[in-house]
This record gives C-alpha cells, structure tokens and sequence, in this order.
C-alpha cells in the first residue's frame, strides 16, 4: 500500500509542479513540453486508480496528437513573445473577476453536494455486470449500446471538426502541377511516339 | 486505489522508465565531460552550407503541415474509439457492430470532403 | 520502511536485473544491428563491409561506439541548450522503454500488463517529440524542414498503424499481448489478416524512417534532417534510438502477426527450442526485410509518401477494419 502512496505523491506532485511551470514558463515551447510532462503524469494518476483503458488514452490522444499541434503552433508562429506579455497587465482585473465568479460557483456546489442515502449500495449495483471483464471490456460493452445517442453524436462532432479544418486551412494555390497517378498509367506508347524511317542525309 | 496485483503489473514500467532516462542521461553527459571539449565561434554558428544565416530559423511555414496534424487528431480519436469496441465486440454482437458502422460512415463522409477538396494532396 | 523493504525488496532487485538484462542485451542487439546492416548491404551490393577491427570486422560497432563517445558535443550558439540536450534522449528513452511490455518468451514478460498493446501505440506515437524537439532546438533549417517532415509523416502512417492494430485486437479479443500472441489463428484468419501484415511492414519503414521514406533525412537534399547539428553521444543516441526502434517494430510486428515466440507454422514438435530463440528468429527476419528495403528501393518524394499513408493505407485499412469484423461476426467467430 505504502508504494501506491509514494507513486501518488509521486506522479500527483510532478503534475502540481508542472502545471505551475506551464503558466510560469518564459518561453512557450517549454509551457507545452510542461503541459505535456502534466498530462504524463495524470496518466499516471488514472493507472493508480485502476483506469488503465482510460490512462492510455489520455496518453495516445492527447500527448500523442493534440499536443503535437500545440507545438506545431508554438514552435513555428512567428510570434514575438516579449511584445504580446507588454500588454497582459491590463487584463488582470478581468482574469480575477472571471477567477472569482468560478471560485465562487465551485462554493455554491461543494455548499450544496449531498449523497444519496443508498450510495454505497447504488456504487456496487452496475459494477456486477462487469465483474468477469477487464477495464477496456466493459467500457466496450455499454458505450456502443447503452449510449449509443451520445457515441453518434461524438461522431458528428469529429465529422465538424474535419471539415471545420479543411474550411479554415485549406488553401488551393494556383499554378502547382500534381502528379496524377491514374493519367501516368493510361499514358500509351502509340499516343505520345512516333517512330519514322528516316533516310540518310535528307531530315525530317 | 485499485487493487495489489494490478498495479504491481504496472510498477517495472516505472523502474523501466527510471533506467531508460537515467541511461540516456548518463551517455550524453558522460560524453560531455569526458569528450575534448573545445569549441569556438565558427564551429558554434548553424549548419548553412558555409553561408551565415540570413534570419532566425523559427519562422512560418506550409499550413498543410498544420492541416495533417489536425487531421490526424480526428483519425486518433476514431481509433481510440476503435479499441474497446473491437474487444467487445462478441458481446454486443450486430447492434454494436452497425452502430460502429454509422459511426465510421459519417467520419468516411468527411473523409470523402478532404479527399474532394483536395486536402490530401500534396504539392 | 523494513518491512517495506522485506514485501518490495526481494521483488524490485530481480526485476531491475531483468531490466538491466533487457537493456544490455537491446543495446548489443542495437551495435550489431549495425553491423549486420552494413555487412548484408555489402553483400548485396558485392562489396565485403567492415573487415578492419576485430575478425571478420565484429568489433567495428563497438569501435564506432567509442569514437563517437569520445568526440565534442557541439552545442550551437543559437540553439535552446536544455531542450537541444534533451531531444535525443527523449527518442531513445521512449526506443527503449516500450520493450518492457513486449513478451519474450512463455512467462517472460516485465510488465503483463491488460493493455499492452495500447501502451506500444502511445510510446511510438509519442516518438515525433524527439524529432520536433531537436529540429526545432538546434535553430537551423535543415533541422528544422527535417523535422517537420519527419512529424508529418509519423503522424501519418501512425493512422494506418493503429487501424491495423484495431483489425489483429478483433481477431484475438484481448489488448494483452501474451493473449495475442496465444489467440488461435486457424488459416482464414491468417489469410484474412495477410494483407494487413504487408501494409504494416511498410507502415513501420516510413514510422521508423527508414528508406525509402527517409526524407526526413534525405542526405542529399536536406544534409541529415532534424540530425543535422548533433555530434558525439548526442547523435550517437539518435542513431541508437533509430535503430533501437526498427528492433522494436519488427517485434511489435513479430508479436501480432508471426506469432510471437511459438514455433513458426504451428509446429508443435518444434517447442522444445526456447520460445525465446523463436523469437529472436522472426525478429531478425523482419529486420533482414529492413535492410533489404534499404538496399534495393530508391527514395520516396514528398507527395508520393503522403498520397500513400492518406489516400491509400487510410481508406484500405479502415475497410479491412469493417471487413474482419463482419467476417468474425457473420462466421460467428468472435473471441470473448
């Protein structure tokens, strides 16, 4: 148990301090290395917990893919830095009042947050389904099924979110010359040559 | 906290994963303090083919390289979506398979989109 | 903290010696890749390869190794120092903590974790950090175009990857890589899958690379890509992570398609020889695919290497992915 407890403190450590480094770094490309040192770590926190499935997918999708973009963007923006900080100033009071209304709602909630009486018996109830299957089972069993509305519709979204990106980025520019694989095939010897018999010494 | 022998599968990738950086470390820098260390202006300066750099190197470049990346966030999500119903896939039986179908079909449907306007292509 | 050390002690001591085992015996089995490589291209190409250090040339490797150990690490003026530092030991970290989940042999596997193939797709999608790191640390041009091509095109065939992963996970119900290795695959499914096995093989040349997708490198054009400023161990441990890579992908594909460490073909009289040595053996005969490709395929251009992973790889894949499982389901011959 006491290991369990030291990999908590561990990786919940790393992730806090990481965190800071992200909002404290200097240079922007070492925010995202930090941010992605965060989300190594809360992998790590969700292995802890037992969500291996969910673990792995955090580390596939977001340190795999979305993080790639953000360095993407980071790295290459011709951006300078020290020229966008000059006039951060003048957004604090906004950011703390934004701040402040967000703290204050997480009050109202956690004033407000009561446990059903029956808790601990509703906790174990659907879990008895998924007793003989792993973690990725189970989750496999009822997201394709049971919530097959909210599946679909996680579909839509990605299907927005591919076109929104050729909208956005896609640019044809004019005068590029393709490679057409299928015209290079159908390219025939007879269309293109034209073998003459030509005599010496008088041209074509 | 899950249990014992779950988590005891999980700990030699940590002990891995603490011999593999502290490896690494020890070669580079090893190689740092042993190596003849001797360096000057010229050998410092970037690679450009003798020439000196006209300007920083860090700039702007084809958006499509930002394009790819954003598209395969999307074709990332999908297959993460993949792996749980291909292991449960004998338990959910045909709903669960035509749900993946339509699910797959509507993405096949944006993908036919990128492949018409000419998203894939690279010039 | 005694009795802690009396439950874990005993327990971490023999799995850091298997660790340190695993290494040791990845980091040789790293140098006389090398060596192999340069030895079957001079066959094919009737040249002899290293002959000078040591019989036969054997201890050229080991040679190499300590030359480049001993020579100056260049840092260049206007590069990120942590970030230039830390670029290739974050490849050849990530080269080689992915082999704690690959099985070796029947009971020998370091962490027999559920999701352990999962776990191989998150450590080699995370492979591009290395190379956009040191592209864009040593601020040059050359490393910085070959490290954006080399991140475009990983991310690409890394797609075509995991929907092939996703065809093998519906043939043998488990993300467990022993449980893969074990599932049965009676001869339709081997057929089944055969196409998959092909288009992983090449997938695995360009997410690793190698020619003939080796622009990111491409000498003749970009002078060595994103390696372009590195010298000394630094590149030494680009080179080892590369290399260190290809030995990781040809298990990956060993352990998914070829049946891991049982006997080839199904022979069962054949088990008596180790699983391990099984192993080895399929390993190094996807690995002798490696060079081969190398030796005898000219290089890729840019727009070829893309319209292959997106506008073919993509599509076929992602149909074969609907076509297994309709075939599982309608033959009624899903596991689990």
């Amino acid at each position: 148990m006491i290991v369990q407890a030291l990999a908590f403190y561990l990786f919940a450590g790393i992730l806090t301090l990481s965190a800071l480094m992200v909002i404290s770094a200097r240079n922007p490309v070492h925010s995202v290395l930090f941010l992605i040192l965060a989300f190594f770590n809360a992998a790590g926190l969700f292995v802890l917990l037992g969500a291996e499935f969910v673990g792995l997918i955090l580390v596939i999708v977001y340190v795999g893919a979305v993080a790639v973009l953000f360095l993407f963007v980071v790295m290459m923006l011709d951006i300078s830095f020290s020229d966008l900080r000059k006039g951060a100033m003048q957004y604090v009071p906004i950011g703390l009042g934004i701040g402040g209304i967000l703290l204050g709602e997480l009050m109202i909630i956690y004033g407000g947050w009561k446990f059903a009486p029956n808790m601990s018996e509703n906790l174990a109830a659907p879990l008895l389904r998924f007793e003989s299957s792993s973690n990725t089972q189970s989750l496999g069993m009822i997201l394709y099924t049971d919530y097959v509305l909210a599946f679909q519709l996680a579909g839509l979204v990605l299907f927005v979110a591919m076109v929104g990106a050729i909208v956005l980025t896609h640019r044809t520019r004019a005068g590029v010359r393709r490679q057409s694989v299928a015209e290079q095939q159908k390219r025939r010897p007879e269309d293109v040559l034209e073998i003459r018999k030509i005599t010496s010494r008088t041209g074509v | 906290m899950a249990s014992q022998e779950f988590l005891i599968q999980y700990l030699p990738i940590l002990l891995f994963m603490a011999v593999a950086v502290g490896m690494s470390v020890v070669m580079v820098l090893g190689s740092l303090l042993f190596g003849k260390q001797n360096p000057d202006p010229e050998k410092l300066s970037a690679y450009e083919c003798g020439f000196d750099a006209f300007s920083d190197s860090r700039n702007k470049f084809d958006v499509r390289f930002y394009l790819v990346t954003l598209l395969f966030i999307i074709f990332d999500l999908e297959i993460a979506f993949l792996f749980p119903w291909a292991v449960a896939l004998g338990k959910i039986g045909m709903f669960g398979f035509f749900s993946m179908v339509i699910f797959l079909g509507i993405l096949t449907v944006g993908f036919i989109y990128e492949w018409k306007k000419g998203a894939l292509d690279w010039e | 903290m005694a009795e802690l050390w009396q439950t874990y002690g005993i327990w971490t001591a023999t799995t850091l010696a298997y660790t340190l085992l695993v290494v040791v015996g990845l980091l040789l089995a790293v140098a006389y890749l090398t060596y192999a490589e340069r030895k079957v291209m001079g066959a094919m190409q009737r040249r002899q390869g290293p002959m000078t250090v040591g019989p036969f040339g054997l201890l050229q490797p080991i040679a190499d190794g300590l030359k480049l150990f001993s020579k100056e690490t260049i840092i260049p003026s206007g590069a990120n120092r942590p970030v230039f530092l830390a670029a290739p030991m974050v490849l050849f970290s990530l080269a080689l903590v992915a082999w704690v989940v690959i099985p070796f042999d029947k009971d020998w596997v370091l962490a027999n974790i559920n999701v352990g193939i999962l776990y191989l797709f998150a450590i080699s999608s995370m492979g591009v950090y290395g190379v956009i790191m040191a592209g864009w640390a040593s601020n040059s041009r050359y490393a910085f175009l070959g490290a954006l091509r080399s991140a475009s095109q990983m991310v690409s065939y890394e797609v075509s990857m995991g929907l092939i992963i996703v065809c093998v996970i519906l043939c043998s119900g488990s993300l467990n890589l022993q449980e893969i290795v074990l599932a049965p695959r009676p001869l339709w499914m081997q057929i089944l899958l055969f196409p998959m096995f092909i288009v992983f093989l090449i997938s695995i040349l360009a997410e690793t690379n190698r020619a003939p997708f080796d622009l990111p490198e491409g000498e003749s054009e970009i002078t060595g890509g994103f390696m372009v400023e590195y010298s000394a161990m630094a590149f030494a441990l680009f080179f080892l992570g590369e290399y260190a890579n290809m030995i990781l992908m040809s298990a990956i594909a060993t352990t998914l398609f070829l049946g891991g460490w049982l006997p080839p073909f199904g022979l069962s009289f054949l088990a008596f020889v180790p699983g391990i040595i099984w192993f080895a053996l399929k390993v190094c005969s996807v690995l002798f695919f490696f060079i081969w490709a190398r030796a005898t395929l000219p290089r890729f251009r840019y727009d070829q290497l893309m319209r292959l992973g997106w506008k073919i790889f993509l599509p076929l894949t992602l149909f074969w992915v609907i076509l297994t499982a309709g075939v599982l389901i309608v033959f009624d011959a899903l596991p689990g």
